[in-house]
């Protein structure tokens, strides 16, 4: 996932980062919450690795003289095992859509007050994320950057790939595929070559699409937890079902990579910067969140880690190139073929049999 | 040894801090465990605290029944093949010389000093298509079709093919034995150091052949260090979660992965719990039948 940017330029910007805010430690405490006006210049930020700009925290202590305590996840499952038992102390985090919606439920996000927000005018008036169904009126958290899961591959060993038939109909690249080690992902992908919904809940279908994995798991070579772009830079696999921006991050180092979003569509996902339930310092926060949309701010923060950003204002500021990379910004018609991960309640346990089944054949 | 119960104070004291450790860190968290296991998940995936045996109903079921069997014969045949390995290397380091004695259990113990990831993450370097085992594949292959070339003819054994070696089971086992060397080689080191010596040269003076004498009287002499180091390293490659999960592809799907699937993505930790358990349960009885047949054979060799 977004977590494995390895290119120095975001390592070292990680640490100037730090160094900047002045973060003795990367731990953090259970910090007292103040209930009064004037709050201490601090914030707590949770994040993917390597998902913030170079002076995105340098320009934040500029302007507010807060300094940023910034932490790191590594996957939606951490974020939610961590906050699961209370909030230990974070002002900021940034979960994926669904897993915004499952907080929303269980009330472990605050409402946010727009008011302190004033940069929300920036926000691409699609209602994709203006509007976002897993997160009604923005109420409790603003976009912060957006991708695709689709498939990675080396043109020279395939030929250009573009439908999800290369690994669901097709023994073409048998023993050369990886799929994501993702339940929803991988089970996704199959469900829309079925023709049916990525959220779907209906056990027939759901079965279907296990016998199609079943079916085809002789071709698949492994299962890639977190590594897919770093198996076809090293040639292990020549296809990879990956997020677009890690297969970005390596194309950067190999020109023989190409990504793309399969014709049948793929998965769209939002990250959101939202503030956790009892964060001490919920001020600091909203002051955050706007400064990360302030355009040039945004424009900065996108040029560094190359995912696409839901700032309009920001997206006129940004490396014209990056905005031309189909990779980053897919074409309307693939998006609107594509389909964001919903919430599924008990449901998940249809997609959790299947998985088991499908890993047990 | 002085009774424990002629000095309570001093015992008490001395038992404290390793009490209240195991209490606080071992029992307390288990029973949490144990509680969530007959507990059930909320649609967000909250656990919920309630007496039903749903899930262990569903552990039983045929599939999970398949990834506890298939973790078995995995940790079986890595528990074989430790022994197979590790009794001659045992035996051989119990009876070299004093000085050689430290050096060569150092070297068992060495692997021990890097952290397991890496051990496990190194034998992708090894194993992979363009790992260190395929390279040195490809040098001999190209040797012979260079040296063939030599003799008139070219081209016999065209290019080489890279060997799948890992992402399935045999790269998993081969890691496992890897890790669980260490487990068997020690205990069985430990046994056949303490060994009377005098029963072997017995054995041999009496006629019996080096053979005979190893498998007559070494092997059933060395029995309970066998026990135990078969009985560390099934538990422990039983309930592995690296090895199949890094090096596994599709087919690694052990015990413990699944358990692991159900506190991660599924957040399911009801269900975990009770999977955990089941495998605890399984230990227990199999502990319980040891002690049993040691109990007995005690008493046997009493009569």
């Amino acid at each position: 996932m977004r977590k494995t940017l390895i290119r120095p330029t975001s390592r070292r910007s990680l640490l100037r980062g730090l160094g900047a805010a002045g973060a003795a430690g990367v731990a953090i405490s259970i910090l007292p919450r103040r209930g009064f006006a004037a709050e201490e210049k601090k914030l707590n930020v949770y994040n993917w690795d390597t998902y913030i700009g170079e002076t995105t925290l340098q320009t934040f202590k500029e302007k507010t003289g807060i300094e940023v305590q910034y932490d790191l996840f590594a996957s939606n499952e951490e974020l939610f095992a961590k906050l699961k038992a209370g909030n230990p102390g974070y002002d900021i985090i940034v979960p994926t859509d669904y897993t915004l919606a499952d907080m929303i439920q269980l009330k472990m996000v605050e409402p946010l007050d727009h008011s302190k927000i004033p940069n929300i005018k920036n926000i691409d008036p699609d209602p994709v994320f203006s509007n976002p169904s897993f997160n009604p009126g923005l109420k409790y958290g603003l976009p912060y950057m957006w991708g695709t899961v689709g498939f990675g591959y080396r043109p020279s060993k395939t030929g250009e790939i573009d439908s999800l038939a290369a690994i669901f109909d097709s023994d073409k690249y048998s023993g050369r595929i990886a799929l994501l080690d993702d339940q929803r992902s991988a089970l996704g992908f199959a469900l829309k070559f079925l023709g049916y919904s990525i959220n779907s809940t209906n056990p027939d279908e759901v079965a279907k699409a296990r016998d199609l994995l079943i079916k085809q798991k002789k071709h698949i070579k492994t299962l890639a937890g977190d590594n897919g772009q770093d198996l076809l830079l090293s040639g292990e696999v020549d296809v990879t079902m990956e997020y677009n921006g890690d297969i970005v991050q390596v194309q950067a180092e190999d020109e023989d990579i190409a990504y793309v979003v399969p014709k049948e569509g793929g998965i769209v996902w939002i990250d959101n910067l939202a503030i956790p339930t009892g964060a001490p310092h919920p001020g600091n926060a909203h002051a955050f969140i706007n400064h990360i949309h302030d355009p040039e701010v945004n424009a900065e923060l996108t040029n560094t880690i190359q995912y696409a950003t839901p700032n309009a204002a920001g997206r006129k500021l940004i490396n014209p190139d990056d905005l031309k990379n189909p990779a980053i910004y897919p074409p309307a018609e693939v998006i609107s073929k594509s389909e964001s991960f919903a919430p599924l309640g008990d449901a998940l346990r249809l997609y959790d049999e299947a998985w088991t089944a499908f890993k047990a054949a | 040894m002085q009774d424990w119960r002629k000095n309570k104070l001093v015992f008490a004291i001395l038992m404290a801090p390793a009490t209240f450790w195991l209490v606080v860190f071992f029992t307390i968290p288990l029973a949490i465990v144990w509680v969530y296991s007959f507990g059930g998940r909320g649609p967000e995936g909250q656990t919920l605290i309630r007496f039903s045996f749903d899930n262990y109903r569903r552990a039983l079921e045929w599939i999970h029944l398949g990834i506890i069997w298939k973790s078995i014969v995995i940790a079986s045949i890595t528990t074989a093949a430790c022994l197979v390995l590790g009794f001659p290397l045992a035996l051989a380091i119990a009876f070299a010389p004093a000085r050689l004695k430290n050096v060569l259990l150092l070297l068992v113990i060495l692997p021990f000093w890097t952290n397991l990831l890496i051990r496990t993450y190194s034998w992708i370097a090894v194993l992979r298509e363009r790992g260190f085992l395929n390279f040195g594949l490809e040098w001999l292959w190209n040797q012979a079709d260079w040296t063939l070339t030599l003799f008139g003819m070219p081209d016999l054994m065209g290019d080489f093919q890279p060997l799948r070696l890992l992402y399935n089971l045999p790269a998993v086992v081969i890691a496992l034995i890897h890790v669980h060397l260490p487990f068997m080689v020690l205990p069985l080191y430990a046994t056949l150091e303490k060994l009377d010596k005098s029963f072997l040269e017995a054995s041999l003076d009496l006629g019996a052949s080096q053979w005979r004498t190893l498998f007559s009287v070494t092997v059933p002499l060395a029995m309970p260090g066998i026990a135990s180091g078969v009985l560390l390293t099934f538990i422990l490659s039983l309930g592995s979660f690296l090895a199949p999960d890094l090096l596994g592809g599709t087919e690694g799907l052990m015990i413990g992965n699944l358990i692991a699937h159900q506190f991660g993505p599924s957040r399911d930790w009801a269900f975990g719990s009770a999977l955990s358990f089941l495998i605890m349960y399984a230990t227990f009885i199999v502990l319980w039948i040891r002690s049993v047949v040691n109990a007995r054979s005690e008493a046997g060799a009493g009569l």
